[in-house]
């Protein structure tokens, strides 16, 4: 048996785990009910089985028609841009919005093709403005400014 | 003239002077992001989302939306200046808008953009005055057979409509679905799928889902493809269209409008659907279909129209079943929903000053982006020029703070990360999103339909495909299976997967 559309197939693989996931998890914990009466695992349980089975249907294409090789992947942008994320709302707590900000831009900037210091602290310098002036002072959202040991912040 | 009335109320909503002001917030922040490659109206609305809290049900309403539709005539700009498509739904506006810049006829390409998107914009607005109201009164009268079977053909719609296989779209609905069942069961107060996560006791953000698949899987595929752009650097004179293009434009511009407005109604349609299809009947139509590719005034009129009918029709399935036709419009039930107000065709008669008013600030919103975005095309220029290392930290942070003002929880920004990595890994494999975010949306209401249609008919399943019994419910499915089996036959698919290999 060879494979003769990666993509295909791996999609195939995925959809089917999660829906075997989804059978399994439902039939272990959560009651099923009747078709009157459905319990909370009846229609997950049900949909579940429905993608294993259309998971299986791709793999079955993907060995029998070609198709193309999985597009590679890039993770050096992927994980930057998450972690960009990630700093912004765990920093935001303990560090406050310039901090959450700032390290959220540096982090992200590394991800682009070019990264200039003196660039990337502009760029930063204006966001940390413009979410003050925007999100704080005009929506007033209730973000932090300085990190939580500050007991007094200057900036309100 | 009941219509005339209603709309007389609606104008009286939205011409006041707070809701003029979000219109026009609205309309230029579409432009803005329209003009902008690499984000679109789906992270934009959703960032917006937890904002809209603390507006007015109405404001925050006309502004999406004007968000929406202006991002129809943002994304005609980029694409003819730069050869680049700002939005999705411009991409065949640069197969001859681009060609047009280079001959020095970027002012008439422009011209005859804003032009046909505003005629459409008026005609896209009678159409949901007066097809809306009969199909709300029409859909009071369901029962969950009929929803149940409505979302049905809502999803085999999406799919069929979606890119590339249908296997694998079906496959995202039926994950969408499941996704979105996360949370607590609202009939047995079970929770599920939470793994002893308190986060995911209300489930899982649909906004986090949006932002996630749409706005971080995004800009990681720009930044790894590497921003390529050639910008039109001359200057753009003789803004109006000679008479010789007004005579070649104004059939199209009407054909557009036409089909953008029925393909907008349907599900999974929308501007994106509206503008291929524009494109493709222009060609077919034209006496000189040689021209097209090099400089085709058709080739812009068309499409342009096509996406403002469709962008502004699809609020029609959205406003009158409280059923989302594209993500842009889950996100408006989203907005709803932050305001209390349970999307349906009761929306019309309970809250007829939002409905109007949402309907006459849509006429509002195409008159202002008409007037304004021909002066502004000089900024909007210089924005181009903006490169992206600047741009895309800045789409990140903005995306954090929408994130992170929905619930002030660290955790909602791991789980659009996650949702990042995982819209990454299906456009690797070739899998739409969009259909899974319909799913998720609709999963929930699905299954409380199934449920209660269940119970009322004592577990028998066949009160939905029995058309003496239910003549709407067993019409939807039919039509469901239909479609299926038209997209099926072998012919037709390969017609579908011409059309859909042409537009990359």
């Amino acid at each position: 048996m060879r494979i003769k559309s990666p993509r295909d197939f791996w999609a195939g693989a995925m959809f089917a785990g999660f829906g075997a996931f989804f059978v399994a998890w439902s039939f272990a914990h959560y009651p099923m009910g009747s078709a009157v009466r459905m319990g909370p695992g009846y229609f997950p349980a049900v949909l579940g089985g429905l993608l294993v089975l259309l998971g299986a249907g791709v793999i079955a294409k993907s060995l029998a028609a070609d198709g193309l090789r999985v597009a590679p992947f890039h993770f050096r942008p992927l994980v930057l841009v998450c972690l960009s994320v990630l700093a912004y709302g765990y920093l935001m707590q303990p560090g406050g919005l310039v901090v959450a900000t700032a390290t959220a831009v540096f982090i992200g900037a590394l991800a682009g093709h070019e990264f200039k210091w003196k660039e990337v602290s502009v760029v930063a310098l204006v966001l940390v403005l413009f979410s003050y002036l925007v999100f704080v002072k005009g929506l007033t959202l209730p973000f932090p400014m300085c990190p939580s040991f500050i007991d007094n912040c200057p900036i309100r | 003239m009941e219509v005339l009335d209603n709309l007389i109320l609606g104008a009286h909503v939205a011409f006041t002077w707070q809701n003029v002001l979000y219109c026009l917030v609205g309309v230029l922040l579409g432009t803005l992001i329209g003009v902008l490659p690499g984000i679109g109206p789906v992270p934009t609305i959703a960032m917006l989302l937890p904002i809209t809290f603390n507006l007015d049900p109405i404001a925050a309403l006309i502004m999406l939306a004007g968000i929406y539709y202006g991002t129809q005539y943002g994304g005609s700009t980029t694409a003819i200046l730069v050869n680049l498509p700002g939005e999705a739904s411009s991409v065949v506006t640069v197969l001859d808008g681009h060609q047009m810049a280079r001959q020095g006829r970027a002012g008439p390409a422009l011209a005859i953009a804003a032009i046909g998107s505003f005629v459409a914009g008026c005609v896209a607005t009678l159409v949901i005055a007066t097809a809306a109201p009969p199909l709300a009164e029409f859909a009071l009268k369901f029962g969950p057979w009929e929803y149940f079977s409505l979302m049905v053909l809502g999803l085999v719609a999406a799919t069929v409509l979606a890119h590339g296989s249908l296997l694998k779209a079906i496959c995202m609905v039926v994950l969408g679905l499941l996704l979105g069942l996360i949370g607590t069961d609202v009939n047995s107060g079970v929770l599920r799928f939470t793994f002893g996560v308190p986060e995911l006791a209300d489930g899982i953000g649909f906004v986090l889902v949006a932002m996630g698949m749409f706005g971080v899987t995004e800009i990681v595929i720009n930044l790894e493809q590497g921003a390529k752009r050639e910008v039109f650097l001359g200057k753009v004179k003789h803004l109006f269209p000679s008479k010789e293009d007004l005579k070649r434009s104004w059939g199209a511009i009407l054909r557009g409008t036409a089909l953008g407005s029925v393909l907008g109604i349907l599900p999974g349609g929308g501007a994106l659907l509206s503008s291929f299809a524009a494109y493709t009947v222009e060609k077919k139509w034209s006496k000189h279909p040689e021209e097209f590719g090099k400089g085709a005034i058709e080739g812009v009129a068309g499409p342009e129209s096509a996406n403002n009918a469709g962008a502004q029709t699809s609020f029609i399935p959205m406003l009158t079943l409280g059923i989302p036709g594209n993500a842009v419009m889950a996100l408006m039930i989203g907005a709803l929903m932050i305001q209390g107000i349970a999307p349906g065709p009761q929306v019309m008669t309970d809250k007829p000053e939002l409905f109007w008013g949402l309907i006459a600030s849509m006429w509002l919103g195409n008159a202002m982006l008409v007037i304004l975005n021909l002066p502004l095309i000089g900024i909007w220029i210089k924005l181009l020029s903006v490169p992206y290392r600047y741009l895309f930290p800045s789409i990140v942070v903005f995306m954090s703070v929408g994130v992170f003002a929905y619930s002030n929880n660290p955790w909602d920004c791991l789980i659009m990360a996650l949702f990042g990595v995982f819209g990454y890994v299906c456009v690797k494999l070739e899998c739409e999103p969009a259909p899974l975010i319909l799913g998720f949306i609709l999963g929930p209401l699905m299954e409380e339909h199934l449920r209660r249609a269940m119970l009322l008919s004592r577990g028998d399943p066949t009160p939905f495909i029995n058309p003496a019994e239910k003549p709407i419910s067993f019409s939807f499915l039919l039509a469901s299976l239909l479609l299926v089996a038209v997209i099926a036959l072998p012919n037709i698919r390969k017609k579908r997967e011409e059309v859909f290999v042409e537009e990359t």
